[in-house]
C-alpha cells in the first residue's frame, strides 16, 4: 500500500473507489468492470498531469517520499557481485554513508551513497541518511582506494544534509566534507554523481563534485532546506514553498544553469510507484556516462571536472 | 611600524565624527565601557578581557601588509542576481544595502603585498556585507586572489568570516564549495602555501570548504567557527550545547586548528609562517 501525499488527495480518493468496487462489487458484473476501467483511466490521467506540473515544493515531497528506492535498493538492482566496504580507519564506520566495489554493465565501479533507510530501525542506524565526519572519511578513503586501483566513481547522492550533532562538530564535521569535497576533484579516475532523492547542501554536494551529475527528474538539489531558507528569509517555514520556488531546486531548473548534465526520467507518478523501472533508467544513465568517460586520460579528467567547477554560474 | 600605528592609520578613514553616541564602546562580552578610539587604536580588542571585535578587510590590509607596500585587487565582475531572487525583499536591494553600507561590491577582497618584507596575497571575509556570505562573487574573488598568488609565486592568506552560502544564489553559492576547493588544488600544484585564518563567525558552506583546507590553521581568539549553527544542533539533539562550544579553543583542543593567535601577534606568525613554507620565495 502506497502513502499518498498532501497534494495526492483526489488521486488518493479515487484510487480508493476503485479499491471499493472492486472489493464490493459482483466479479464479473459488466457496469462494475466498466465503471473501474473509466475510474482507472481517469485516475491515470490524473497522476499524469499531477506529476507533469509539480511544483518545486511538491517536487521536494516527492523527493523525499519513504518509499523511494535508496541506496541498497539502487545497489540490489543495478550493481553485480557487490562487496561491502566499511571504516574510516580513525573513529568508526558511519552508516549514513555506505560504498563497496561492483560492477555496472560488467565495468568495475566502487560505488557510495548516503542510505535513508526505510522503516524505523534502519532510518535509526542510518541516522536518516544524514551522515558524521567518519561518514565522509569513508567516502574519502574509498573514493582514494578506487583512484589507486583505475576503478570509476559513482555516487548516490540522498541526504537532507550533513549531521547537525555536538559529536559530529567535534570530530571535524566541516573538515571532513572539505575534504570529501577536494577528494572528487582530485580522482584520476571518472566519476560519475547521481542525485537520486533529496540533494541537500554541503552533505550533498561532498560526493557530488563529479564529472559528470546526474539527476532524477523528481530529485531536487538545494543550499538549504526550503523549510530552512523560509525560516531565515522569510522569518516562517510556513513558507517553504515559495522558498522553493525561489531558490530553483528542481531538476529542469539545475539543468538550465548548469549545474547537472543530464536528468534521468521517472516512472509516471515518481520513482516510488515503479522502484524496478527507475532504478533501470538509473542504472542505463550511469552506464551510458561511465562508457563515454572511459577513454579519457587521468589529466583530462581532472581538468574536465576543475573546468567546469571554475565556470560554472558564470 | 608598530602594528598600533598600522591599524590606527586602517581605521582612520572609517572612522566616524566622535559624537556622545559613539564616543564609547561597550563590549559585548565584558560589558566594559571603553572609549571608541582607544579600541580601535587596539585594533578593536577589548584591552579588559581581550575580546576579538569584527575588523573589515581595509583595516586588516593596513594591520598586516608593510606600509605602502599592498595594493587592493580588483574585484571579478559577476553574474549579478542570477536567479532573480526575491524574499521579503529582492535579492538586488539588499546588495545595494550592503554596498552603501560597506562601500565593497561584494564580500571578499583581495589585496597583493608585503608581510615584513615577503610577498603575499591576503583575502579577507567582511562579515558586514551580508554575513560575509558565499556567492558568485565571493567565489570568483577567491579564485582570482589565488591565482594572484600562484602568478605572483608567493602564499595566499584568506581571512575568513561568513555565515556561510548566500542563499539568494541557491545552488550556484552551493557550487562555489568545489569551485574554491579547485582553487586551492591549483595553490597545491604550485607548492604555494595556502593559509587560513579565521575570524569570528565562521560557519556553514565556507567551514565546509575553503576555511578547512589550509596547510596551516590558524584562528583568532574566541572566534565561532563550526558546521553546523547552533539554534539547529539545539533542535536537533534536544541539549544543551556545552560551554565554549564551537569556539576557537575549543577547535584547537580538537584538533582542527594549528594555533590560536591573538590579532597583536598575527603579522609577526604569518611573517614567520611564510619564512618556513615558501623559503627562496623572499622579495627583493
Ligand atoms: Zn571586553
Amino acid at each position: 500500500m502506497i502513502s499518498y501525499l498532501d497534494f495526492e488527495k483526489p488521486l488518493a480518493e479515487l484510487h480508493a473507489r476503485i479499491e471499493e468496487l472492486r472489493e464490493t462489487g459482483e466479479s464479473g458484473s459488466i457496469n462494475i468492470d466498466a465503471e473501474i476501467k473509466k475510474l482507472q483511466a481517469k485516475a491515470d490521467k490524473l497522476q499524469s498531469d499531477l506529476y507533469a506540473k509539480l511544483s518545486p515544493w511538491q517536487k521536494a515531497l516527492v523527493a523525499r517520499h519513504p518509499d523511494r528506492p535508496h541506496f541498497r535498493d539502487y545497489v540490489a538492482g543495478m550493481v553485480d557481485d557487490f562487496m561491502p566496504l566499511a571504516g574510516d580507519r580513525a573513529f568508526g564506520d558511519d552508516q549514513a554513508i555506505l560504498g563497496g566495489l561492483g560492477r555496472i554493465n560488467g565495468q568495475r565501479v566502487m560505488v557510495i551513497g548516503h542510505e535513508k533507510g526505510d522503516d524505523t530501525a534502519s532510518r535509526l542506524r542510518h541516522n536518516f541518511g544524514m551522515a558524521k565526519p567518519e561518514g565522509y572519511r569513508k567516502a574519502i578513503r574509498l573514493m582514494e582506494l578506487a583512484d589507486r586501483f583505475g576503478i570509476p566513481v559513482v555516487t548516490l547522492v540522498d541526504t537532507a544534509g550533513a549531521f547537525p550533532g555536538i559529536q559530529a562538530e567535534e570530530r571535524g564535521q566541516a573538515e571532513a566534507i572539505a575534504r570529501s569535497t577536494e577528494a572528487c576533484i582530485k580522482l584520476g579516475v571518472p566519476m560519475v554523481a547521481a542525485i537520486v532523492g533529496e540533494g541537500g547542501s554541503g552533505g550533498a554536494v561532498a560526493l557530488a563534485a563529479a564529472n559528470r551529475v546526474l539527476m532524477f527528474e523528481h530529485a531536487v538539489y538545494a543550499v538549504i532546506s526550503p523549510e530552512g531558507c523560509a525560516s531565515i528569509l522569510w522569518r516562517t517555514a510556513d513558507k517553504a514553498a515559495d522558498a522553493a520556488e525561489a531558490m530553483r531546486i528542481t531538476a529542469s531548473q539545475l539543468k538550465t544553469l548548469g549545474v547537472i548534465d543530464r536528468i534521468v526520467a521517472e516512472p509516471v507518478g515518481g520513482a516510488h510507484r515503479d522502484r524496478e523501472l527507475a532504478i533501470d533508467n538509473l542504472k542505463n544513465a550511469i552506464a551510458d556516462e561511465l562508457k563515454s568517460l572511459g577513454n579519457v586520460s587521468p589529466a583530462k579528467l581532472r581538468q574536465q571536472r576543475r573546468d567546469k567547477f571554475l565556470t560554472m554560474g558564470s | 611600524m608598530s602594528w598600533l600605528h598600522r591599524v590606527r592609520k586602517g581605521i582612520a578613514s572609517i572612522t566616524k565624527r566622535e559624537t556622545p553616541d559613539n564616543l564609547w564602546h561597550k563590549c559585548p562580552k565584558c560589558a566594559q565601557m571603553i572609549f571608541t578610539r582607544e579600541f580601535e587604536d587596539n585594533a578593536h580588542v577589548c584591552p579588559k578581557c581581550e575580546h576579538h571585535g569584527r575588523i573589515g578587510p581595509k583595516a586588516r590590509f593596513h594591520a598586516l601588509f608593510d606600509e605602502g607596500s599592498w595594493t587592493v585587487l580588483a574585484q571579478p565582475a559577476v553574474r549579478e542576481d542570477p536567479l532573480k531572487f526575491r524574499d521579503q525583499k529582492r535579492y538586488t536591494d539588499r546588495i545595494k544595502a550592503a554596498r552603501t553600507a560597506t562601500g565593497e561590491t561584494d564580500a571578499l577582497i583581495n589585496a597583493k603585498g608585503k608581510i615584513e618584507g615577503q610577498k603575499a596575497v591576503i583575502g579577507v571575509q567582511d562579515f558586514a556585507f551580508m554575513g560575509g556570505s558565499m556567492g558568485l562573487g565571493v567565489g570568483a574573488a577567491f579564485v582570482v586572489g589565488a591565482r594572484q598568488a600562484i602568478a605572483d609565486k608567493c602564499p595566499y592568506i584568506i581571512f575568513t568570516a561568513a555565515g556561510g552560502a548566500r542563499m539568494q544564489e541557491g545552488i550556484l553559492s552551493l557550487m562555489q564549495m568545489p569551485k574554491t576547493t579547485v582553487a586551492i588544488a591549483e595553490l597545491r600544484d604550485a607548492g604555494l602555501p595556502y593559509i587560513v585564518v579565521l575570524t569570528d563567525p565562521t560557519t556553514g558552506g565556507v567551514t565546509a570548504s575553503y576555511a578547512m583546507l589550509g596547510d596551516v590553521q590558524i584562528s583568532e581568539p574566541g572566534a565561532l567557527i563550526g558546521f553546523a549553527g547552533q539554534r539547529v544542533i539545539e533542535n536537533t539533539i534536544r541539549e544543551k550545547l556545552p560551554e565554549g562550544f564551537q569556539r576557537a579553543e575549543y577547535l584547537l583542543d580538537h584538533g582542527m586548528l594549528d594555533m590560536v593567535v591573538h590579532r597583536h601577534e598575527l603579522r609577526a606568525t604569518l611573517a614567520q609562517l611564510i619564512g618556513y613554507l615558501a623559503p627562496g620565495k623572499k622579495a627583493a
